[in-house]
């Protein structure tokens, strides 16, 4: 197990760089912010930790066609298949792991010198990063799912972001509640942060165990 | 479908039969048409014969078409749960063509709650829309059921289609007990559970009458368009096999 996620993620840096891609869209989607709303500091301090959400959102969902597209190219995804259900869902988990750790966790890196730049102050920047940090994760684990839904059909991309992101608004919701309740003072940061790890936890069940039955299904 | 050396197969089982589900539906869609059709009749009488509200006045009215298109937007996505299950689990092949049948139906129920509680909410509220709990959420369903169009017309496979929008059928029924309590959970514009609730309805007989008959003729409205769909459904399917079998025809004689 180890080994595969090690394989993933050599195989991420190498290839043409697609979790750097990521990192690129989502100071991209951030620097366009700027543009749209007008140079304005407050304001942009003000919707700073949601428009880091968003952009890491969307941002993670770009990659994700590739979790298991270029697998199934190779051939090695069906050598995947031939294990027992369990032991696919365990292989799904880690394949998620370490695209997680490729292309999710770039942007986790990075939300600190974005948020400087949207001018918010030193804890609101440091809210964002913990959120993040417990929140990509969610999002990559739901997309497993989707992922593995769309492995098959040619231009899978659009259709994966279509079909998770419903999925990932409640993600969304006590991602950005929480970053903000660090900043504002009455609203406790607390809940919303754990009811935003109880969701991490349980895309850690749901996403693999579907992404395992739909691969499954997908593939005889 | 499968060969089950088990003991007779049920009732159930033997509708996996095309042609006897077929002769099924086609025995009972008139009866279930024509039921439909005295309901909704009875049911549009009674909602416009209804007093008026004393706050609301006659937009009280739009009530009785938006409560039971939004629950019949719910009962559609469970039916399609349901039939998931049976699709992953006994592999049915009637639950895959009602998953699929089912979607563009549950859509259009959804579309309706949604126009409707947008006129309802622009007198009464002041506005069109608002992003609170209730709203948000069913707009949600309303995405996943076009979603799950989109997946289903994106694939070739009828079969492989099927199951794999079961699992994603699955994975989005989280939604609807987010829906059903999303009232009861967050502080929102939208009223709480006022029919379906433990200590009983807290509307006023003389509406509630004619909304639970409103509810009853969406509902055999909903299984008329069903059963029509999965009529069509099936149909289909015979159509592309023999227009398969047509042209390997051709391509054996040149």
């Amino acid at each position: 197990m180890s080994a595969l996620f090690f394989r993933d993620l050599k195989i991420a840096g190498r290839s043409g760089g697609a979790a750097m891609l990521g990192l690129l869209f989502f100071m991209a989607v951030v620097a366009v912010i700027p543009f749209g709303v007008g140079p304005d500091l407050n304001l942009l301090a003000r919707i700073g930790p949601a428009i880091l959400w968003i952009g890491a959102l969307l941002a993670s969902l770009l990659g994700l066609d590739r979790l298991f597209q270029a697998d199934r190219e190779d051939g090695s995804l069906d050598i995947l298949l031939m294990q027992d259900f369990a032991g696919l869902v365990i292989t799904i988990l880690v394949k998620t792991a370490a695209h997680w750790v490729a292309t999710g966790l770039p942007l986790v890196v990075a939300s600190p010198l974005l948020s400087l730049m949207m001018n918010m102050d030193l804890q609101a920047s440091g809210a964002v990063l913990l959120t993040l940090l417990v929140g990509s994760p969610a999002v990559a684990l739901i997309g497993a799912a989707g992922a593995a839904i769309a492995v098959s059909l040619p231009r899978g991309g659009l259709l994966v972001s279509v079909l998770i992101l419903p999925l990932t608004i409640p993600v969304l919701i006590f991602g950005v509640s929480a970053a903000y309740a660090a900043v504002t003072d009455p609203d406790p940061f607390m809940p919303p942060f754990l009811i935003l790890c109880a969701i991490t936890l349980f895309f850690a069940v749901i996403g693999p165990l579907a992404a395992a039955l739909a691969l499954r299904a997908a593939a005889d | 479908m499968s060969e089950t050396t088990a003991s007779r197969p049920g009732w159930f089982t033997s509708l996996a039969n095309p042609t006897r589900f077929l002769g099924l539906a086609g025995r009972l869609t008139p009866w279930l048409a024509g039921l439909t059709a005295i309901t909704l009749v009875i049911g549009l009488y009674m909602a416009f014969t209804a007093p008026e509200d004393y706050q609301q006045g006659s937009t009280v009215r739009i009530m009785f078409i938006h409560v039971p298109s939004a629950w019949l937007a719910m009962m559609c996505y469970s039916i399609m749960a349901v039939s998931a299950i049976g699709s992953l689990v006994w592999r049915h092949p009637l639950a895959d063509v009602s998953v699929r049948a089912a979607a563009p139906i549950g859509a259009v129920f959804t579309a309706l709650a949604l126009v409707t509680g947008s006129l309802w909410g622009k007198p009464m509220w002041g506005t069109w829309w608002v992003w609170d709990a209730r709203l948000t959420s069913f707009f949600v369903l309303f995405l996943m059921y076009l979603g799950l169009i989109a997946l289903d017309r994106a694939m070739d496979d009828a079969n492989r289609s099927a199951r794999v929008s079961a699992v994603l059928v699955l994975i989005g029924f989280i939604n609807i007990p987010i829906i059903k309590f999303s009232v009861d959970w967050w502080n929102t514009l939208h009223q709480p559970a006022s029919v379906l609730r433990a200590d009983g309805p807290t509307i006023h007989p003389t509406l509630l009458y004619p909304l639970l008959v409103m509810a009853i003729g969406f509902t055999l409205l909903f299984f008329t368009l069903h059963l029509m769909a999965m009529r069509n459904e099936i149909w289909r399917r015979r159509v592309n096999v023999m227009r398969q079998n047509a042209a390997r025809r051709i391509g054996a004689k040149s």
